[in-house]
């Protein structure tokens, strides 16, 4: 029995590498990727040290310095309350980058968890699901939105999160599903059967790993989603508790004074929406590129 | 005959850069093909064959450029020629058939309209493009050419869009056919088809090819010249009688040791095989291309670069020792070791599996599609029943049904060890889940890439033994040891691993639970010779060992009957013949047997007489009248039993002791017939 076991080959640790790497370089290469990731770093630098570099308190009022334009004392200027818009900029961070990013991922494990499902099993339990589903998401979010806000009357950033995760659970469900259906059919899902694997370690220990990246993906392209949707609905003047600093209030609050041409208070915390929303977008660009999904 | 050749390579040299670095494809090939001459092109995965073919046509991937040699087409060098010239060329004079029909045929565009847009191509109006491509099409005797012109695609079965795809390339009336593996694919008796009509165009159009196949049985049907290709040179070249008859290349004999002739036995033979794999694309070499593998290596073969030798007309080998290529020492030894014959001899004859009246049918847009119907066999200890049929007889299904992955239908019955098991699995005891396993074809799809090698069989072992934690992983690291992957391996993915390597990941897998059956669903047909002479002395050493039985399923009938003491043939998802090993070869054969036998292109180059066939498959949901291979089969006519085979269906009987048929026709009269 000498068949050694040179007769096979493996791939050298140096070529395991460097496709490692390939793939790193990729995404090192990929402008979208870079530039997003560089903003939104920033922002998640903002959003844990914001409070320490904020010049002065966000709700401080100095009626001595009110609708001041920018300046060295006032680096965004002031607004109609005399309150340093930096520092409201700054503050209003934290919030809707922890909001966002909760609400994205409560709806990604939500959806990930039906789609899985659905793919795997198939048969009148998908048809059903996704009928179900897919009216959910016939309905704009804003309005499910406001509609549950209003009915659970709920001024709360829980409740924010916990609806918009609800809305956008359809949306990854459907991506999720359609990547399972052909993982589904690989024999490695036959060989867990066999081994007589319980449904969930199939799901979540077999599949799942191996449909993460149209996941990651879908979970960006969320998250930029639920930046605006937060936006939004607190400029609205809901989904949020009432006097927190948040942009969208922050908006709401002074766009009345464009016309006086008081511009400031208005176009800094619109500049924080876009920035953030646009860096995610171009990180999931990135990732779709490299991932190829 | 003129002297210019059709296509000559002069040291060919091309290049693919990957990741920003050059890595030599094809090292300087040189060969030519005579006008009206048929060449082959051998090797395993990866040393050129299809670069040289696309070269051929100066069609490189973007990564891929001639570094150096030149492409002479009837003279003329295509490498110094521009992008419109060579775009002319292949429109009129260089055709290609590709390995997969359906892929290369546009699937929105309707048959006729596709074929006559070849003859669009060269400014013919499209009516009378029209009336060209029906010509064309008729020319590769497809049966009914109007309503194949107005079909799609998907609509056509392998054999058929293959025709296509070949009436397509010949449309131009080319002076060059390249053909990459072009059926591959396709079930034996479809590929014997097209094989045929190949053969029959160039007799009439004189058309020069250039062929190439990892199938070496098909490569000596079709070919005048042969030349070897190994790590991207040309290692031995000659007449096909030379090659096969004499070869002198270390590879090439190793090439032919590797492969299950008829006569082989796993109970007397073990095959030989190929150490080693190719070299890495772009490796580099001082000496020899070949030294890591080869048999006869000496010190100069590692500095030296040795010259084609001739050998005879137009046979040379580019070795040193080429005279001893012959009589090179076995990679293994020829004979079998018997580890626990007298255990096994207590075993046998011991029913371990018995199916009775296994069936199953699909509904399918509202049809029932009875895909296995009434299928007895049984399979005993340490026993390997080999299972045969085209695509489409239910070998799979089967399979499937035996294990539990499928359901099957009421009144079916799987009794392993005398104990009736439930149809699904989620019925059935954990101890029998283990008790049967399966090694799947591809081991691609079949090892989860995310999981690491030992996570893969310490998984098994602890849901099939019941082991825990270190004491699993130990087991597991036991198991893939016994199959020889190497301890370094153990923490990698499978994506990391060579086919063949992975292919005994998926083995220690299924013998995790130290299983009383493994099925085998065509595990070595995705891997080179050499590496599936070792996967099937693997099977069969586990065997010897453990007296596990197998049932083996390929389309491949060489490996079929090496490995099978028994076989079963399938066709429309009926048993139609069952027996001994020696006896379903040997024959008398049922007359679907006998086709299929007869369709495989023999490597030993005797010549058998086709026995065709006709028309396709019916569809399971709507089977023939009668026996169901009624319409096509060979033997029907004549045989004065012909009104029962169009009215009643044949039971399955034994016609000699152990040998079961399905067939009408007195065995005896069959015999007489096969044997004129």
């Amino acid at each position: 029995m000498n068949t050694s076991s040179s007769a096979v080959r493996t791939k050298s640790n140096a070529e395991r590498k460097a496709i490692r790497a390939e793939r790193f370089q990729l995404l090192r290469r990929n402008k979208a990727f870079l530039v997003g990731a560089f903003i939104l770093s920033f922002w998640l630098l903002i959003a844990v040290f914001g409070s320490m570099i904020a010049p002065y308190p966000y709700d401080a009022m100095d009626f001595m310095a009110v609708s001041k334009k920018p300046s060295g004392t006032y680096w965004f200027g002031t607004n109609k309350l005399g309150q340093d818009v930096f520092s409201r900029v700054l503050a209003g961070t934290q919030l809707i980058v922890w909001m966002s990013f909760l609400a994205t991922a409560l709806g990604t494990i939500v959806g990930g968890t039906l789609g899985l499902a659905a793919g795997y099993f198939k048969g009148w339990f998908d048809i059903i699901l996704m009928r179900i589903l897919e009216a959910i998401s016939a309905i704009p979010v804003l309005i499910v939105a406001l509609l549950a806000i209003a009915a659970l009357d709920g001024q709360s950033s829980g409740i924010t999160v916990g609806v918009i995760g609800f809305v956008f659970a359809p949306n990854i469900a459907r991506t999720v599903r359609a990547a399972v259906l052909s993982e589904a059919e690989l024999e490695y899902v036959a060989a867990a059967r066999l081994r007589a694997e319980r449904t969930p370690h199939i799901l979540f220990k077999e599949i799942l790993p191996n449909v993460l990246p149209p996941i990651i993906v879908e979970f960006t392209v969320r998250l930029g989603y639920a930046i605006f949707a937060i936006a939004t609905l607190s400029f609205l003047g809901a989904g949020v508790e009432a006097g927190s600093p948040n942009w969208g209030s922050q908006i709401s609050e002074n766009w009345a004074y464009i016309f006086s041409n008081i511009w400031w208070p208005t176009l800094f915390p619109a500049i924080a929406i876009a920035s953030l929303a646009v860096s995610v977008n171009l990180i999931s660009d990135g990732l779709l590129e490299v991932f190829e999904v | 005959m003129s002297t210019i050749p059709s296509l000559e390579l002069r040291n060919l040299q091309v290049q693919y850069t990957v990741r920003g670095i050059e890595k030599d494809v094809l090292r300087g090939v040189s060969f030519s093909i005579a006008p009206g001459e048929a060449y082959g092109l051998v090797g395993e995965s990866g040393c050129g064959k299809s670069t040289a073919a696309f070269a051929a046509m100066r069609y490189l991937p973007r990564n891929g450029k001639i570094s150096g040699g030149q492409i002479l087409f009837e003279g003329n060098d295509m490498t110094a020629m521009s992008a419109d010239e060579v775009s002319n060329l292949r429109k009129s004079a260089i055709s290609m058939v590709y390995q997969n029909p359906i892929a290369a045929l546009n699937p929105t565009v309707r048959i006729g309209k596709q074929v006559a847009e070849v003859f669009e191509l060269s400014g013919e109006s499209e009516s009378v493009a029209m009336k060209h491509a029906y010509e064309a099409l008729a020319r590769v005797q497809i049966a009914d050419v109007e309503s194949v012109m107005r079909r799609y695609p998907h609509q056509l079965s392998g054999g058929m869009a293959q025709r296509v795809v070949i009436a397509m390339a010949l449309a131009t009336n080319p002076r060059l056919l390249v053909m990459d593996e072009p059926t591959t694919g396709l079930d034996a008796t479809v590929e014997a088809e097209v094989l045929e009509l190949v053969r029959q165009l160039r007799r009439e159009t004189g058309t020069a090819v250039l062929f190439i196949s990892h199938n070496l049985g098909v490569i000596r049907h079709m070919c005048d010249r042969v030349g070897v290709l190994y790590a991207g040179s040309l290692v031995e070249e000659g007449s096909t009688e030379e090659i096969f008859n004499n070869p002198s290349h270390p590879y090439t004999v190793g090439l032919l040791r590797c492969i299950p002739r008829g006569g082989l036995h796993k109970n007397t033979d073990r095959l030989d095989t190929i150490l080693g794999t190719p070299p890495a694309l772009g490796a580099k070499f001082d000496g020899c291309v070949y030294v890591d593998r080869c048999a006869l290596v000496e010190e100069r073969c590692r500095t030296t670069k040795p010259e084609a030798v001739s050998i005879g007309t137009g046979h040379a080998a580019s070795c040193f020792n080429y005279a001893q290529a012959q009589s090179m020492p076995r990679a293994v030894d020829a004979v079998q070791v018997n580890v626990s014959q007298d255990q096994n001899r207590k075993t046998t004859g011991t029913r371990l599996l018995n199916i009775d009246h296994l069936s199953k049918a699909f509904t399918q847009e509202g049809r029932t599609v009875q895909v296995v119907n009434d299928v007895s066999l049984s399979v005993g200890v340490g026993e390997t029943l080999g299972l045969v049929g085209e695509s489409g007889a239910g070998k799979t299904t089967i399979a499937k049904l035996i294990l539990g992955l499928t359901g099957s239908d009421s009144g079916s019955q799987v009794v392993l060890d005398g104990k009736n098991l439930a149809a699904t699995l989620r019925k059935r005891d954990i101890s029998d889940v283990g008790a049967m396993q399966i090694v799947f074809q591809n081991p691609d799809q079949a090892l989860n890439r995310r999981h690491s090698v030992t996570r893969i069989v310490s998984r098994a072992v602890q849901k099939l033994r019941g082991l825990n934690g270190t004491e699993s992983d130990d087991r597991a690291h036991e198991l893939l040891s016994g199959m020889r992957v190497e301890a370094s391996l153990h923490s990698a993915r499978p994506t990391q691993l060579s086919g063949g390597l992975k292919q005994r990941v998926a083995i220690s897998r299924a013998f995790a639970g130290s299983p009383q059956l493994v099925v085998c669903d065509e595990p070595t047909s995705a891997l080179d010779v050499s590496v599936q002479a070792t996967i099937l002395n693997l099977l069969v050493d586990l065997q010897k060992q453990d007296g596990t039985s197998f049932i083996f399923i390929s389309h491949d009938l060489g490996v079929v009957r090496y490995i099978s003491d028994k076989i079963a043939v399938l066709y429309l998802g009926r048993v139609v013949e069952f027996g001994d090993s020696n006896q379903v070869f040997g024959g008398p054969h049922h007359p679907y047997t006998e086709a299929l036998l007869s369709s495989v292109p023999n490597i030993d180059g005797t010549v058998r007489k086709r026995i065709p066939l006709t028309g396709s498959v019916p569809s399971p949901s709507n089977p023939p009248n009668g026996c169901v291979l009624n319409p096509r089969c060979p033997r029907m006519a004549g045989s004065g039993v012909e009104g029962l085979c169009t009215t009643v269906e044949p039971e399955l009987k034994e016609v000699e002791p152990g040998h079961f048929m399905r067939c009408h026709i007195p065995l005896d009269q069959l015999r007489v017939t096969q044997q004129k």
